[in-house]
């Protein structure tokens, strides 16, 4: 209980420096910024207190809005994503995920990525959204939810599989 | 009572859920119809240190270029100095005859994909930094202070769709303002210039004298391209930048001494 507790502060940490520190100013082709923060979500545990994980999204999120001077928007999203997420599980993995023995080792390559892919896509989804904020810029959002989401859901691949967790 | 006790119990979830989401909403939306937030922006302690420390690393890696920037920019400028006609007073360094002063300062942190940019510098109030002081670097402007703590300030980019500078066409009095439609992080539109203007593709624009933040004249960028708007009687400019928006690194900020009494002389006119 205390290691996962250290273990989800220690992510947390260097996940907001990852995020304002390198992939903020990668402007790749003009625009394009991986909210790699993302994975949080991902590997934060199946199974725990679900207001405690909104509150975390929520000071998440509003730590990235601070470090980026986007106040309040990366909140939203992490906050919608971290309400939203058991549905998505039970979407992805049935309703063997409901089971006490239930973990990511368990679950087929497929059904991870089609997690992960969901969550990237409803994060990014919301958050243009919110930072356009007009319906006449429809296309716009568009553009940016896709190239910024592949391109996000390729480095969250990457780092999902990097840095695997043991323990869950 | 009992049901009423229950039916929250059950649904804890999404009233926290929608509690949380109302604060940042108004948070949102706030930032969105007025200023940026004063107590939570990228100038405050955590943020402005873990920047400072993050650009003092990363510097290392452009002093080549910025020198070679700077040296080029000195040129220009005794270049200027050689060939002025009037001599200047008696004692150039007093600094009671100066409207304008100037402070330098180093982009710790810089954004150009949102469509509200806003930078961090690594000087606040302490240096004597205030709210809406201009922005300039070597080759043009750049945005306008917004808040400031005691070390590092924000600085709301020309790329921000609540940005309004003054602006005109260069050696003409034909003012409109600046504003940015979102689309493209070298291309900024200046609106508001009557149709009877004779305007060239490649004309310059530059800072008017209506505002009190920027002196006149310091240049903007070149005309792109021109067309009508929907009311036909003005023009629609996109103004291609002279500052590589995604690679700026010393500022200048300006303080004009003049500005309050020009402010009070203008709010003294309003209220008549």
């Amino acid at each position: 209980m205390n290691s996962a507790l250290i273990l989800n502060g220690l992510r947390f940490v260097l996940l907001v420096l990852t995020q304002v520190l390198i992939f903020n100013t990668l402007n790749f082709l003009g625009f394009v910024n991986p909210l790699v923060y993302v994975i949080f979500f991902y590997w934060y545990p199946l199974k725990s207190n679900r207001a405690v994980f909104m509150l975390t999204a929520f000071f998440l999120g509003f730590m990235i809005d601070i470090f980026s001077d986007t106040l309040a928007l990366h909140t939203i999203a992490s906050l919608t994503v971290a309400y939203i997420r058991p549905v998505i599980m039970r979407f992805c993995f049935g309703v063997n995920y409901e089971f006490q023995n239930f973990s990511f080792k368990n679950t087929t390559q497929i059904q991870r990525l089609t997690f992960l892919g969901l969550l990237v896509l409803i994060h990014q989804l919301v958050y243009f959204s919110f930072e356009v904020l007009s319906v006449s810029h429809f296309l716009l959002i568009l553009k940016k939810v896709f190239a910024t989401g592949i391109v996000t859901l390729i480095i969250c691949a990457l780092f999902s599989s990097l840095f695997s967790p043991q323990s869950e | 009572m009992q049901r009423i006790i229950n039916f929250i119990l059950s649904y804890r979830n999404a009233f926290l859920y929608c509690f949380l989401m109302v604060i940042a909403l108004v948070m949102t939306i706030r930032s969105h119809s007025y200023h940026q937030s004063k107590f939570f922006n990228s100038s405050k302690w955590i943020s402005g240190n873990v920047y400072g420390t993050a650009a003092n690393i990363s510097s290392y890696f452009g002093l080549r270029e910025e020198n070679a920037r700077l040296v080029a920019e000195n040129e220009e400028l005794r270049k200027l100095l050689f060939n002025q006609n009037e001599q200047i007073s008696a004692n150039p360094l007093d600094s009671t005859v100066l409207d304008f002063e100037v402070i330098s300062a180093d982009i710790i942190k810089n954004s150009i994909a949102s469509p509200r940019n806003y930078l961090t510098i690594n000087k606040g109030a302490q240096d004597g930094i205030a709210t809406d002081m201009g922005v300039i670097t070597t080759k043009g402007i750049l945005g306008i202070v917004e808040n400031t703590s005691s070390k590092f300030a924000t600085v709301q980019s020309v790329l921000n769709t609540k940005s309004n500078i003054n602006a005109k066409i260069k050696n003409s009095d034909y003012f409109g303002s600046l504003t940015w439609d979102v689309n493209d992080y070298n291309v900024v539109q200046l609106v508001d210039i009557p149709r009877l203007v004779p305007l060239v593709v490649g004309d310059t624009i530059v800072t008017g004298a209506m505002s009190s933040i920027f002196p006149e004249n310091i240049p903007i960028g070149v005309i792109k391209k021109y067309d009508l708007d929907t009311s036909r009687s003005f023009y629609h400019i996109d103004v291609e930048l002279f500052n590589d928006m995604s690679n700026i690194k010393n500022v200048y900020l300006i303080i004009n001494k003049n500005k309050e009494e020009i402010q009070e002389l203008e709010a003294i006119t309003e209220d008549e």
